[in-house]
């Protein structure tokens, strides 16, 4: 009877003591049930006349009431925020007073995001680019993210993340010199559209295979921790990814090895036609961090303060304490998975509208600037023109550029050439000197 | 029976304490009753277990890369972890139980040299292993990942072939893990059967951007792992298990590499080409002595050591000199990496061919138990393969 009272007093996990923390906000009722506390035991000696367990495995109180731990689906783990959908402050000590200059660049940086999605799907849809994704309503998890740490930082993505490298200043040329596998493309033209990576942004460059990154990004936190250098490392991916192996391996890991490492966990409701209550049934991804161990919070990934609060919060812990963070931003996909999905096969018109007129991270930043002076229509009015010219112009550019040389099919499988390639190769060239009229060389660099 | 309860119940009231069911440290209990067994002093045809299919033959001492230590394969795969750990501040090895040393006792001693940051246990998870091996190597520190058994390596097949094999490509060069190394014990080792007996090279053969290397005992083994080590490729290097203990040899103390993609040529020969790796050149030099007495032939003996990429070049050469070509491998002979070098060979020196290729490989069950003796290529059934060729 004494264990159930003591332990009503107890939070279920770990995380809404991070929770309460980091957000300020009064613990909420939420569980009157039985929580357990994962404690770290060190080594004590075994001691059996104590009437306490000596498991290895657990160190946690005996009990004498059967009683299944509840997984709380219901009321689950609150969503931190600091704008109402209007973009006002709710609670004044957590906006975080960033400057005019930079709240105008989260912005712009979300708007011209905007815009470049806008025009490269449509290049898609005319057979321009092969394949797009589009970042429509989660340009806060980006710039809001990528705004709290630090350029140093390593990003591993999944693939809705441009934002995060056009915060970091990937230009409109290198982006479309990817989507077009053009020359200029710093991956020599390899991969499919969208598939992005910078080593001067620190920016890992995507795959296709998802959740592969996440423990990627744990065992480059554990060697970035050995160097001492005040680095973190940030792994973005979607909650269909969540449910994949690799996810559990990555968490674990980087929990059991003290990694200074934040997962930011993009909760978008779909993967692809796949909604969230198929893909789990317990609380989202955030109520997963605790049973591994790891601090973690949920987000409403729309408030771009709220994103920015935590992800810094988050950073400063996870590199001083080295210890792995959980962030799970809720959002909404407001865009089809890809070019190759039509999202109207299995969600409404409706639900997307709802969130793209009434819940848009875009809006409400906007409401924000407005009532304090710093924006106004006409801005609005200009800055669009101005977004649209610049991106009408580097995709003007990458059209015309050639793709890159055949001869780059050949290199990078090792860092040296084998001779086995070198052979493979001349018998390319050597086919293409007899056949050439079959194969589009013009379009090539020579 | 009677004799035994008797026994029991007595015991029960000394030594034997009936409470401690199964204390494994002093199972007094199990060794009593094993002694009153009537077959226990005579062990029958049945009880006794089957001799080892083949002699391990050391290489001569190496003298150009200073003094050298008599030491068996996990000791030399010590001495080369051991080397990498004290020049590369960034190395670190990792695995599961690789801590207390191994569970093949590769990393012994390693942890209280080097420090638990560099020397450390994972939690049991092989995509996990390499996933964390990948990033480890992105980050730019040079990544030792052990896994258990080469039979286990498969739940982290999605890692190595998608992401490691393909990691500097896909990137257009910007990122790479050349700095991982993946360990493996490899290979048929008497009882293993089916979940610790396998050689799954010929899965990861098919991997462009992956280097696969198979040491044939102690010394190849620390000069081929050094130059997995610092080849700027990720590398599977598989270690025959069976010679773990087996194979002693004299072993530089110093670091010192092999190249990799280079087969050598341990004995020449006229008349025959034989081509193995591993464990199995030990049974192919009984076979080419086997055949010097018995069928006066000399037979050329190739260690293939890299599987991927392959040294074409020194196979293809001893094929045109002998016209004759034997492939060996434990691994199962369909889809076996014997049948790439196969089809490669009679491309190339066609002409040349005064008999079919001949592969000598495991059959196409799963490794059996009990049955390992009737399926190892062993040296008779290599033998009558070189027979049949000789009169083709």
């Amino acid at each position: 009877m004494a264990a159930t009272l003591r332990s009503t007093n107890k939070m279920y996990g770990l995380c809404f003591h991070a929770a309460r923390q980091a957000a300020g906000l009064k613990a909420p009722r939420l569980l009157q049930r039985r929580a357990f506390t994962v404690s770290v035991s060190s080594q004590q000696p075994f001691d059996s006349s104590l009437e306490k367990p000596q498991f290895p495995g657990a160190s946690a109180e005996f009990v004498d009431q059967l009683e299944f731990i509840q997984p709380n689906v219901i009321s689950g783990i609150p969503v931190y925020r600091v704008m109402d959908r209007q973009g006002n402050i709710i609670n004044p000590s957590q906006d975080p007073q960033l400057s005019k200059e930079t709240v105008l660049n989260f912005y712009q940086k979300m708007t011209l995001l905007n815009t470049m999605d806008r025009i490269l799907y449509e290049s898609q849809r005319q057979g321009r680019i092969s394949f797009y994704m589009t970042n429509y309503g989660e340009e806060g998890t980006h710039v809001g993210s990528a705004a709290a740490l630090d350029p140093s930082d390593m990003v591993f993505g999944q693939y809705r993340e441009a934002g995060v490298l056009m915060y970091r200043g990937f230009p409109l040329d290198l982006f479309m010199a990817q989507c077009y596998a053009n020359a200029d493309d710093l991956g020599k033209g390899r991969q499919m559209p969208v598939h992005y990576g910078c080593k001067d942004l620190n920016f890992v460059t995507i795959s296709s295979p998802l959740a592969t990154q996440i423990p990627q990004a744990a065992g480059a936190a554990y060697a970035i921790k050995r160097e001492n250098r005040n680095r973190a490392v940030v792994c973005y991916f979607g909650e269909g990814a969540a449910s994949e192996g690799d996810a559990h391996a990555g968490f674990n890991f980087s929990a059991t090895l003290e990694c200074p490492l934040i997962f930011f966990c993009r909760n978008n409701g779909y993967a692809i036609s796949t909604p969230t209550n198929e893909q789990y049934r317990g609380d989202g991804i955030a109520a997963r961090g605790p049973g591994y161990g790891m601090l973690s919070i949920r987000v409403d990934g729309n408030d771009v303060f709220a994103v920015y609060n935590a992800t810094k919060e988050a950073r400063r812990r996870a590199v001083a304490e080295n210890q792995p963070f959980l962030i799970e931003a809720m959002t909404y996909r407001i865009g089809h998975h890809s070019t190759s999905d039509d999202s109207s096969a299995y969600r409404s018109v409706d639900e997307v509208n709802y969130w793209d007129k009434q819940d848009h991270p875009i809006s409400r930043l906007r409401h924000y600037m407005m009532a304090r002076g710093w924006w106004s229509e006409d801005d609005e009015r200009s800055w669009r023109k101005q977004s649209r010219k610049t991106v009408m112009e580097a995709f003007e550019r990458a059209e015309k550029r050639l793709k890159p040389n055949p001869e780059l099919l050949f290199t990078d499988v090792y860092e040296e050439m084998t001779p086995h390639l070198s052979k493979q190769r001349e018998s390319m060239w050597r086919h293409m000197q007899q056949y050439k009229e079959h194969y589009p060389l013009d379009l090539y660099e020579k | 029976m009677a004799a035994v309860i008797r026994i029991f119940i007595r015991g029960a009231n000394s030594k034997l304490s009936v409470s401690g069911l199964g204390a494994g440290v002093q199972s007094s209990l199990g060794a009593a009753l094993l002694k009153l067994s009537p077959s226990c002093n005579a062990r029958t045809k049945t009880q006794r277990r089957h001799a080892s299919h083949f002699t391990f033959h050391p290489d001569p001492v190496r003298t150009q890369y200073g003094p050298t230590q008599k030491m068996n394969l996990f000791q030399s795969v010590t001495s080369a972890l051991d080397n990498t750990l004290a020049s590369d501040p960034t190395a670190v090895i990792f695995g599961e139980d690789v801590a207390f040393g191994g569970v093949f006792r590769c990393t012994v001693g390693l942890r209280d040299k080097y420090g638990k940051d560099r020397v450390f246990n994972t939690p049991l998870c092989e995509q996990g292993i390499v996933g964390f091996g990948i990033g480890v190597a992105v980050a730019g520190a040079t990544a030792i990942a052990e896994i258990q058994f080469a039979d286990y390596i498969f739940p982290a097949f999605d890692q190595i072939v998608n992401e490691a094999a393909k990691y500097r490509y896909r990137s257009g060069n910007l990122f790479d893990c050349g700095n991982l190394t993946i360990r493996a014990p490899w290979g048929c080792v008497g009882h293993g059967s089916l979940y610790h007996s396998q050689s799954p090279e010929a899965f990861f053969a098919h991997c462009p951007g992956l280097k696969i290397v198979i040491p044939r005992g102690p010394v190849q083994a620390k000069g081929l792992l050094l130059s997995c080590i610092a080849d700027n490729n990720p590398c599977i290097f598989f270690e025959p298990k069976i010679l773990y203990r087996a194979a002693v040899e004299q072993v530089p103390v110093e670091a010192y590499t092999t190249p990799l993609s280079q087969a050598e040529v341990l004995q020449e020969g006229s008349d025959v080409t034989l081509v193995a790796w591993g464990t199995q050149v030990h049974v192919m030099r009984e076979v080419a002595n086997m055949a010097q007495e018995k069928l006066g032939l000399s037979c050329e003996l190739i260690d293939l050591q890299t599987i991927l990429p392959w040294d074409i070049e020194t196979v293809c050469k001893s094929v045109v000199k002998t016209g004759r070509l034997l492939i060996s491998h434990e691994a199962p002979v369909t889809g076996g990496f014997a049948a790439e070098i196969s089809s490669t060979v009679q491309e190339e020196c066609f002409l040349n061919l005064e008999a079919p290729i001949t592969r000598v490989c495991g059959y196409d069950t799963p490794f059996p138990h009990i049955f390992e003796p009737f399926y190892i290529p062993d040296k008779w059934k290599c033998f009558d393969a070189i027979k049949r060729m000789i009169n083709y």
